[in-house]
């Protein structure tokens, strides 16, 4: 294989999300269909009109010693859990600059937020109207830059080979895998800790989503609120958490005799150029992505028996990625068992690619499709083999599933990963 | 007016605050930077909390001047006489 094609895997995974503080225990609540969303009962979200959210499961400060968790926005405190817990998965000892299985010259970190540290930025400033300049935190820069995320994971793995950060709003997460992923293939590192992660439940941005009618006002129904494809979904549920997985050469991972998850064969990627925050309806851009994918990898719609859906709640977005997938891969739709998670773990923004991916890797690994919960009525349009109720088999056989994951803007990235032997 | 006693017993409970380093290992000859974790950034953080415990100003011009913890404490006692 020329050194520009590489081979990649997944070796390692890691989580924390609503669900619970690791990847095992966030599986274990998707296939029981838990969901991770609460009331606020924070004092500022009694005048909210959305006053639910899928919070944390472990608080980060009881995991991150306070000296260096005070340094660090929550963002960057979720993902530090997560590509430590990844890290270790992967059989990665610590610490970790001197473990001698990888040249840090040869390992990268792609890490991503769709908003980066917001709440950082907005508690500083409270400090400065309320007591002047000199009490704002000097560690206030570091904290707010999107790219902490990234530097934070790339000092604590002692990763030389490039510290990333795109950032696409919802696709954030995905997009940095499919970086991760496309390093490795060109032959610039052997290993990359990529992942997403968000933290920005704050009434400033819950009130602005909301105010875009964009969020579930289900408030009496906290568990309900999420509720993908079902004809009664109004918006979706801000979610907060980080998930990471370590992509690998396969030729790296075989020599240190890592076990493999599954292969991560590529991205699709396109943009719809439509509207700032409006899906395109007819699935136009999401179906240019799905193309994409399959011109440029070795990916067949005969394979793909699953798929992490994007499907975040919305009335319109739902249906857009259905339509789009029925564009691409017409009757193959009906072998894919769809899955939408967010019903359970809210919308992590640019955690949702990580957690998503971190979800599609255990679907292939474990064989199993988590479910949908609170899909009462299917909406007619959405018109796909949506899994409910309880976990999915799948298939034996080499098998691919796909992570999709769309952003305000347009940006629109689909994961694909294929089971191994 | 603090005594010195009083100003390394309050910086060693910042120090602690700030840098997770125990109370106790806060002593006069320990480096900030070497000895207590406490970094560039850090240490303007140690700056403005002795700064508003202790009545005093330490302009950003003089903190490069404290290394080590006994530097704070004489800069403290010398400005809290000024």
């Amino acid at each position: 294989m020329s050194p520009t094609n590489r081979t990649v895997v997944v070796t390692g995974i890691g989580a924390t999300t609503p669900l619970g503080g690791d990847s095992a225990s966030t599986w274990e609540a998707l296939l029981a269909g838990r969901s991770g969303v609460r009331p606020l009962e924070q004092d500022w979200a009694a005048e909210l009109p959305v006053r639910i959210a899928a919070q944390i499961a472990v608080e980060p400060g009881t995991v991150i010693p306070r000296p260096q968790a005070r340094k660090l926005d929550r963002s960057a405190q979720f993902a530090l859990i997560a590509a430590r817990e990844a890290w270790a998965d992967a059989g990665f000892t610590a610490p970790a600059g001197e473990d001698p299985s990888v040249d840090p010259n040869r390992l990268g970190t792609v890490m991503a937020s769709g908003i980066g540290g917001l709440t950082t930025l907005l508690a500083q400033y409270d400090i400065l109207l309320q007591q002047g300049f000199r009490k704002v935190s000097p560690h206030t820069v570091p904290m707010l830059m999107p790219n902490s995320p990234a530097a934070n994971v790339s000092i604590d793995v002692n990763a030389r080979a490039g510290a990333h950060t795109p950032v696409s709003a919802c696709a954030s997460g995905a997009e940095a895998i499919g970086y991760g992923i496309e390093m490795i293939r060109t032959g610039r590192a052997d290993v990359v800790v990529a992942g997403g992660t968000e933290a920005v439940i704050h009434p400033l941005p819950i009130a602005a989503f909301g105010n875009m009618m964009a969020m579930s006002k289900n408030n009496d129904d906290p568990h309900g609120a999420s509720r993908p494809y079902d004809t009664g979904r109004d918006g979706f549920v801000m979610g907060e958490g980080a998930g990471v997985v370590i992509l690998e050469s396969v030729e790296h991972a075989r020599a240190r005799g890592a076990r493999i998850y599954c292969e991560a064969v590529g991205q699709g990627v396109s943009s719809d150029a439509h509207h700032i925050t409006q899906p395109e309806p007819t699935g136009r851009g999401i179906a240019a992505a799905l193309q994409h994918l399959l011109d440029t990898s070795d990916v067949k719609p005969a394979e793909i028996v699953h798929v992490n859906a994007h499907a975040t709640s919305t009335p319109q977005g739902d249906v857009a990625e259905i339509k789009a997938l029925r564009q691409i891969f017409g009757d193959d739709v009906d072998h894919m068992a769809v899955s939408a998670t967010k019903s359970m773990t809210g919308h992590l923004l640019g955690g949702a690619g990580g957690i998503e991916s971190v979800s599609t890797v255990l679907a292939l690994h474990r064989r199993l499709a988590p479910p949908t919960i609170n899909l009462a009525e299917q909406d007619p349009e959405a018109d796909a083999d949506i899994v409910t109720d309880k976990p999915r088999p799948l298939p034996e056989g080499t098998i691919v599933a796909l992570n999709d994951s769309f952003g305000f803007g347009g940006h629109n990235v689909v994961l694909a990963f294929r089971s191994v032997d | 007016m603090a005594t010195k006693e009083e100003i390394v017993s309050g910086l060693a409970d910042i120090v602690n605050e700030i840098a997770g380093i125990p109370a106790e290992d806060v002593q006069l000859d320990k480096s900030f930077t070497d000895d207590l974790d406490v970094d560039s950034l850090s240490m303007v953080e140690v700056v403005v909390a002795a700064e508003e415990q202790f009545g005093v100003k330490i302009p950003d011009d003089d903190v490069k001047n404290l290394k080590t913890v006994g530097d704070a404490v004489d800069y403290i006692l010398n400005a809290q006489v000024a």
